[in-house]
């Protein structure tokens, strides 16, 4: 088959990162390519080179034969490359038919009636069900989306990329968006496909490349790779090797076992989407949702903290049946929850170190009883020296800090709370090694203090070696869970792929 | 860091007010020295010092609550001046009606007038806080229906308070030489401040301001602190349609404290806080209000026509607002630099070279630890 786009030995770097090594990809004619790899991959950089937002800085871009450079994405865009983002980029206050040609006239006059008539014959070929004059936000998300794939398409492209279409749809919109998909590919259109999915990867897509820290893994028929090893090339480890690794100490579950849970959960729902679960952890116990991104982990946590709304479920403190409903319920009972999304969820961005310090603490205490400025400066001093945070002074805003240190001005906030139970989402992500190493350390300390602690983190091995038990999510649900013997790089990999345990 | 500069680090934010201020006292100065002269006139002082604090009375108290509310909703209240104008009808309805005026119905009267504040901030916070109505847009709601609320209830066109207790607080009560006005700013001022330092106010709606949803994650209600300092704006509005009410002795519902809104956003700008809300200083926009004040007395004494002084008011503001600029900062920055290195030689800026990469190298170090 004729191949569309060639890219060969693709190399970036940005300041201090090197994001793609002799990365290679090639989508024929008339075919799904998915595209996968967990977070930092590459995944998003290399699409972004194919779009002509960033300029390669070694390789070759080939399209139909011609050695081509892109300098714009406008440049991709008469190429005939079209994208379509996970966020709809159109602009929901327009009609249907203004959004197919917004930008696209060179000329001063717009005819209406053309327009219509153009936009009908493309939505009645590709049989999606809305009207041209139709305000925009008035379709479903999926519509949207297709309407924006539309777009794409009637723009003469022959490859379209698709940036995470499907997360936020549900699985009936999902179904419509792929009959779509299988339609442009019947007319040769090539389509680069990127998912968190392995679903659906395996349901729509005729190839799949592996990406992982930049570097290109390999290009694979979908029907010759089985759904586990796919996973096991995205995490970057062999099977075989995996098995042979070193069980890790862990802490001893005997403590424990025998306590009762101090946090149970049944039923548990949110509106995030996250399936109901059930969950509970014991004293002193370190646990963790272990799962590829958009698996439904930190909706999990969430849900826990009440950070999304909770829809369903029952939850229990030290056996006591409790309603929390608020974050601020959660916290009065002793749990804390450090944010996966630091910068949204997390820090007060101009507030200073010691505020963002103190912030937990001080609305616990009471919207009436201030800490004295001397008794904040204390806290802060304490935690500073005692998680080694590297700050010009406790006045220093805290946007100012390196990521790694914001993290652990968070952490110390609910340190400062004396939790009995804490929720850490990635807390490691995008840290450096000696900091990363430095709150595996600190979790395990909690522990043997008795601080029940639910982890969350993308990279296995950290997971394998503070955690003691694992429960592995997969489509927003929990598929299984591992503890003792049963946890190992191999396992957690097969559970997370379906291989079934 | 050393004590001077963590003190120098707040206090940067009035530095530009406090300094427009004083550039305008030495015009004032320049016009005519007698500029401070203050005198007793029946037992009180009079001048261009307490006229300026007397003329700034309502804008001060006006211009608290405005801050308040652009730190926790990131928008500006500009029904201000017409819910203040609600705010008297109502104490003046009151003390009309009663038969015999005492300072008790004085008191009752005005605490009523309080209640309907709160009332109108309620109104207001919901609309932002809960429905999500950017703050201009629903504050827009009364702007353009509250001087005929407030003609309402007067029931006629400016009832007149012709008794000798609102008469002595709009101007002076015997034996006590400063202006009645001057005090109760004063009193509020401190009260308010005492309220700042005795509750998590500054911290919770800083919060709110600038992260909604880490404020929630971390247990602060972001709806009520909206919704409560709304309801704080609305005592500042009563407290200065009280003030300006007596003051006029009569209730215009036209003309009371007519953009007066305009003026309190203003002093919170002057006072370097963000109208995108978050962190916040009252310092700054008390400083602010009175700048503005001066402003305003400044070139009537330098007998600008009045009315082309809004013309000259707005050139001034501008050049204010341009020179706090972030833009304007950075380019004098980098122009105190390039000035000190042709004036000061190589020496110094080679020195400090040097200061600064030791710096860099001690942190480098305590990194690799």
């Amino acid at each position: 088959m004729q191949n569309v786009l060639e890219m060969r030995d693709i190399c970036k770097s940005f300041p201090g990162v090197r994001a793609l090594h002799n990365v290679s990809f090639t989508l024929r004619k008339g075919e799904v390519h998915a595209l996968v790899g967990e977070n930092g991959a590459g995944k998003s950089t290399l699409v972004k080179i194919m779009t002509g937002v960033y300029e390669k800085d070694a390789g070759q871009i080939i399209i139909e034969g011609k050695t081509i450079h892109f300098r714009s994405p406008q440049d991709a865009q008469e190429f005939g490359v079209g994208t379509v983002y996970q966020e709809i980029m159109l602009c929901p206050n327009l009609t249907v038919a203004e959004n197919m040609f917004i930008g696209r006239s060179r000329h001063a006059f717009v005819n209406w009636k053309q327009m219509r008539e153009k936009t009908t014959r493309l939505l009645d070929s590709l049989g999606i069900p809305a009207r041209p004059t139709q305000q925009l936000s008035s379709c479903p998300l999926a519509v949207q989306q297709m309407i924006s794939i539309a777009r794409a398409i009637d723009m003469n492209c022959k490859i379209l990329i698709l940036d995470e279409p499907t997360s936020s749809l549900d699985e009936e919109e999902v179904q419509k968006l792929f009959s779509l998909m299988r339609e442009l590919k019947s007319k040769g259109v090539g389509i680069v496909f990127i998912t968190h999915f392995l679903d659906q990867v395996y349901e729509i897509s005729d190839r799949i490349t592996v990406l992982r820290n930049g570097e290109f893994i390999g290009e694979y028929e979908a029907s010759s790779l089985p759904q586990f090893e796919l996973v096991s090339k995205m995490m970057g480890k062999a099977l075989d090797d995996v098995s042979q690794m070193k069980k890790m100490k862990k802490y001893g579950p005997s403590t424990y076992e025998s306590s009762e849970p101090i946090f149970e959960a049944a039923g548990l729902s949110s509106a995030a989407g996250v399936k109901p679960f059930d969950f509970a952890i014991r004293k002193g116990e370190v646990n963790g949702f272990i799962g590829l991104l958009g698996s439904g982990r930190s909706e999990s946590v969430r849900a826990i903290y009440a950070a999304d709304k909770v829809t369903g479920g029952e939850t229990k403190m030290k056996g006591k049946k409790v309603k929390i409903s608020e974050p601020i319920h959660a916290m009065k009972l002793g749990i804390g929850y450090l944010p996966e999304d630091r910068k949204g969820d997390g820090i007060i961005a101009e507030l200073s170190v010691r505020d963002n310090i103190i912030l937990a603490l001080q609305v616990l205490k009471g919207f009436f009883k201030p800490f004295s400025k001397k008794q904040a400066e204390a806290f802060a001093d304490e935690y500073i020296k005692r998680l080694n945070i590297k700050t010009a002074s406790i006045n220093t805003p805290i946007k100012s800090l390196s990521g790694g240190n914001q993290q652990k001005v968070i952490l110390a906030r609910w340190l400062l709370t004396h939790p009995e139970y804490l929720i850490l989402d990635e807390p490691t992500r995008g840290i450096d090694v000696g900091t990363k190493v430095e709150i595996q350390k600190l979790v395990l300390k909690l522990a043997e203090e008795g601080v029940s602690v639910t982890f969350i983190s993308s990279e296995i091995e950290e997971m394998l070696r503070t955690c003691s038990r694992l429960i592995v999510m997969r489509d927003r649900a929990i598929v299984g869970e591992l503890s003792g013997e049963d946890l190992t790089e191999s396992d957690v990999m097969r559970v997370i792929a379906g291989g079934g345990k | 860091m050393t004590m001077a500069k963590i003190k120098a680090h707040g206090f940067h934010q009035v530095v530009l007010p406090l300094s427009v201020l004083l550039i305008l006292i030495l015009i004032n100065l320049i016009k005519g020295a007698d500029y401070f002269s203050i005198s007793i006139i029946n037992g009180a002082l009079y001048g261009n010092i307490p006229n300026i604090l007397f003329g700034a009375s309502e804008l001060v108290i006006l211009s608290i609550g405005m801050t308040l509310v652009t730190s926790s909703s990131g928008g500006q209240d500009i029904s201000v001046g017409v819910a203040a104008t609600i705010t008297s009808s109502v104490f003046v309805r009151l003390v009309l009606n009663a038969g015999q005026i005492t300072w008790m119905t004085i008191l009752l009267a005005f605490l009523a007038s309080c209640a309907i504040g709160i009332l109108i901030g309620a109104f207001n916070g919901t609309l932002v806080a809960i429905f999500n109505v950017q703050p201009m847009v629903a504050t827009l709601i009364l702007y353009t229906a509250g001087r005929s609320i407030a003609f309402l209830i007067d029931g006629k066109l400016s009832p007149i308070l012709a008794n000798n207790f609102t008469n002595q607080i709009g101007s002076v009560i015997p034996g006590i030489p400063i202006q009645t006005p001057i005090i109760l700013t004063f009193v509020f001022i401190v009260l308010f401040v005492i309220f700042l330092k005795t509750t998590n106010l500054k911290l919770y709606s800083e919060t709110v301001g600038i992260n909604p949803k880490a404020a929630r994650l971390n247990g602060i209600d972001p709806v009520r602190i909206k919704l409560l300092t709304y309801m704080i704006l609305g005592i500042c509005t009563a407290a200065a349609g009280f003030i300006a009410v007596t003051k006029a002795g009569r209730h215009d519902s036209v003309n009371l404290l007519k953009y007066s809104e305009m003026d309190a956003i203003l002093a919170v700008a002057i006072g370097g806080n963000a109208l995108s809300g978050g962190k916040f200083s009252i310092s700054g926009s008390i400083i602010g209000a009175y700048t503005i004040e001066v402003l305003n007395r400044t070139l009537l004494r330098l007998e600008v026509d009045p009315e082309t002084i809004k013309a000259f008011k707005a050139a001034f503001i501008i050049i204010l607002i341009v020179i706090s600029s972030s833009v304007v900062r950075e380019f004098l920055a980098k122009g105190t630099k390039w000035v000190r290195a042709r004036i000061g030689g190589a020496e110094q800026i080679q020195a400090a070279g040097e200061a600064d990469a030791a710096v860099i190298s001690n942190s480098d170090i305590s990194e690799k630890k």
